[in-house]
């Protein structure tokens, strides 16, 4: 409908009306700006200055980079550190299995069992990660140390042999991520198991479903988007994870995140670690993108 | 919901008799699937929720607990569907006691408050949920849930998920749900409480039809009195984790004999008073603010010693006529001046200043023609005296306040 005003419409109405909406329409791409803003600067340019990296050729010596258009660096560096490509793979699918294990049975306690003290449990489950994360893996390698506290009283009452050692081993690597990305798997996993409506659980009992069966048939279903979140938030940070390989790792177990930090700080290869973190990035976005298919994306952001 | 013949409904759920009957840890067949309570009382931090409860339901009956929020008709289903443990006392199902068996032992089938229907499965499987986990036949299942789709009037609704359900439709997979299993009993927690009104009592005919034709006795919890009253063949009225009156819903509507089943179950005046004499028949009750009333002696309830009591009439059964006309046989009379009179559409409702010294509440039926005075006439209020019962009062220190469901 359209309305003619003169210009010295007395009421002022619609020139206000006007005002009021220009600012309407406008308040949701200011509010927005400041994160727009960061995600700019912080994440979008850095990610494309990476990805840009990871084409151009560098000089060793000088740090210059000319554009290059080099697709060629991708699989070169694949080919050359696939060996720590799959022990990453390997590391963090086993800490990751190793954390659900051990995860499941606290988050599903604190869910069903924790009662008004829920949140005090959690936060009992989260103190220890209070600590910065790599000082938490200095303490563990303090502790594994091989003549530290728990090994060196060992061997002391001749319970182990003398030569016997665990920082350096496989073990330690996958024990030290397992323990510092616990809490990525469990909380998750108690915000899908907390979100089941207990009398759906309490109609699969009247419909003659055993504790077992409503377990199997009903809380299992129920908790799959949680599994998966966790799956994604512990395994893909543990795939690059380069801390706990080298406090507690040795060199037979190099990660793919230990190669990037000395293809950049070391080598000064940029163009390498550039294309080794593009490959990472496609590993990390694949995941998400099954976890969609899979799971329908509505349901992501209820647990990242 | 279409109507389906009576004889169709039944072909649809007669195969009771040849549902799995392996199951030993499973309730054995039984001709009456009567629910006893003997003296259960449920205790939750110090508080009963439920007092001595003594309640029978026979087989076929569709029965509602009816009261308040908070008046122990939910924790007394939750307990009869093995949800919740008897503090003390016995659940008897069939004559068995079930009082320790967990739900899924239990043939007993609940229809949820909130329907509870499983989010992952679509309504096929949600129907179906109860067969499989009893290990019925897959082409046996897919028979009953179709059938018993076409019964809730959801046929072709299958594959859709609880999620694209409107909530009368979510009610109906609720039920299909329940039904399929061909349970003793079905239980019904307040069903009808997330539809409007509408909705509401067109589900309380089709309720009530699918119950007259399954044959299954229905325990229904409730706080709507109508509803109750709409559909039950017997009803109990709970309060504070007691029953308070029990009957068919005719027999406590007219004769309540506490003082709360008069109030909760529709409306009363109800006059203090106490017994002055009694003659065959006729019971004369004094009221405290002046005058007396007549009551059936029969109505007169265990006392206890006491004469106090109250003295109640309904607000329908008394007729509103102008001074000097006369006052028909047994029937009891009261002068008095109208203060309020209300317009209703259906009817005229005065409140009357009585020189009983109370306020009367009385409804007129719009039927035309009559006397219909105007506020400050002069009237004179007749009722019958067998309309008029006695309610022992409740003690002074307990407040009828919470007579509102939730």
């Amino acid at each position: 409908m359209e309305r003619t005003v003169p210009p010295d419409h007395p009421g002022g109405v619609v020139p206000y009306g006007r005002r009021r909406g220009v600012g309407r329409a406008l308040a949701p791409y200011l509010l927005s700006l400041p994160a727009g803003l960061w995600l700019l600067l912080l994440f979008v340019i850095p990610l494309a200055f990476m990805l840009s990296l990871s084409l151009k050729t560098c000089s060793p010596s000088t740090g210059a980079c000319v554009m290059t258009w080099h697709w060629g660096e991708i699989p070169s560096e694949v080919s050359l550190y696939h060996q720590e490509f799959i022990t990453s793979l390997y590391f963090a699918a086993i800490a990751t299995l190793i954390d659900l294990v051990i995860s499941f049975p606290i988050a599903y306690w604190i869910a069903f069992y924790g009662g008004r003290r829920k949140n005090f449990f959690l936060l009992m489950l989260l103190v220890p990660f209070f600590v910065s994360f790599v000082i938490r893996t200095l303490v563990w390698e303090f502790i594994l140390a091989d003549n530290g506290v728990v090994l060196g009283t060992l061997k002391h009452i001749h319970l182990l042999p003398s030569g016997f050692h665990v920082l350096g081993t496989s073990y330690a690597v996958i024990a030290g991520l397992a323990y510092n990305y616990l809490p990525f798997t469990a909380l998750p996993l108690y915000v899908a198991l907390e979100r089941i409506d207990r009398r759906v659980l309490e109609a699969a009992h009247d419909l003659y479903a055993t504790r077992r069966a409503g377990f199997m048939k009903v809380i299992m279903p129920l908790t799959v988007p949680g599994i998966f979140a966790a799956f994604l938030l512990t395994f893909i940070p543990m795939f690059g994870d380069y801390v706990n390989q080298q406090i507690l790792g040795g060199t037979s177990n190099t990660m793919i995140g230990t190669v990037i930090q000395n293809q950049f700080l070391v080598n000064f290869d940029l163009a390498g670690g550039a294309s080794l973190s593009a490959v990472l990035l496609v590993v990390a976005l694949l995941g998400i993108y099954l976890y969609a298919r899979l799971l329908g994306s509505r349901t992501i952001d209820q647990y990242l | 919901m279409s109507i389906k013949s009576e004889g169709e409904a039944e072909a649809a759920l007669s195969t009771r008799d040849v549902k799995t009957s392996g199951r030993s840890s499973r309730i054995a067949n039984l001709e009456s699937a009567d629910v006893e309570f003997v003296n259960v009382t449920k205790t939750f931090n110090d508080t009963n929720a439920v007092e001595d409860l003594n309640l029978r339901v026979e087989a076929g009956e569709f029965f509602s607990l009816l009261g308040p929020s908070g008046c122990g008709k939910t924790t007394s289903l939750r307990m009869l569907g093995g949800f919740e443990d008897p503090t003390l006392g016995r659940i008897l199902l069939g004559g068995q006691d079930v009082t320790n068996l967990p739900p899924y032992r239990r043939d007993v089938n609940t229809v949820f408050q909130s329907y509870a229907l499983f989010p992952h499965l679509n309504v096929y499987e949600n129907v179906a949920f109860g067969l499989r986990r009893q290990r019925i036949e897959k082409q046996e299942i897919k028979r009953r849930v179709g059938e018993m789709l076409d019964v809730v009037d959801l046929p072709n609704f299958e594959k859709r998920q609880s999620s694209q359900l409107s909530g009368g439709q979510q009610q109906r997979v609720a039920l299909a749900r329940a039904l399929v299993n061909q349970p003793k009993l079905l239980l019904l927690d307040e069903p009808m409480s997330a539809l409007d009104a509408k909705l509401r009592r067109q589900m309380q005919i089709e309720l009530k039809r699918i119950q007259t034709q399954v044959g299954i006795t229905f325990l229904y919890v409730t706080h709507d009195q109508e509803e109750a009253m709409t559909m039950s063949d017997r009803l109990a009225v709970m309060w504070h984790g007691r029953v308070e009156g029990m009957g068919p819903p005719k027999d406590v509507y007219d004769s309540p004999t506490t003082e709360f089943v008069a109030s909760f179950l529709g409306a009363s005046n109800l006059l203090a008073g106490r017994i002055d004499s009694v003659a065959g028949r006729r019971t004369v009750v004094a009221i405290d603010g002046g005058g007396s009333v007549v009551v059936p002696s029969d109505r007169v309830p265990d006392l206890a010693g006491s004469l106090e009591v109250k003295v109640g009439v309904r607000p329908e059964k008394i007729g509103i006529q102008a001074v000097g006309t006369p006052v028909a046989d047994a029937h009891n009379a009261v002068n008095g001046r109208v203060r309020v009179s209300t317009f209703t559409g259906v009817g005229n409702q005065y409140i009357v200043e009585t020189a009983l010294g109370v306020n009367v509440t009385v409804y007129a039926q719009n039927i035309g023609h009559q006397f219909a005075p105007r506020s400050g006439d002069d009237v004179v209020l007749t009722w019958p005296e067998e309309h008029t019962f006695i309610v022992k009062p409740l003690p002074k220190s307990i407040e009828m306040n919470e007579t509102e469901g939730d």
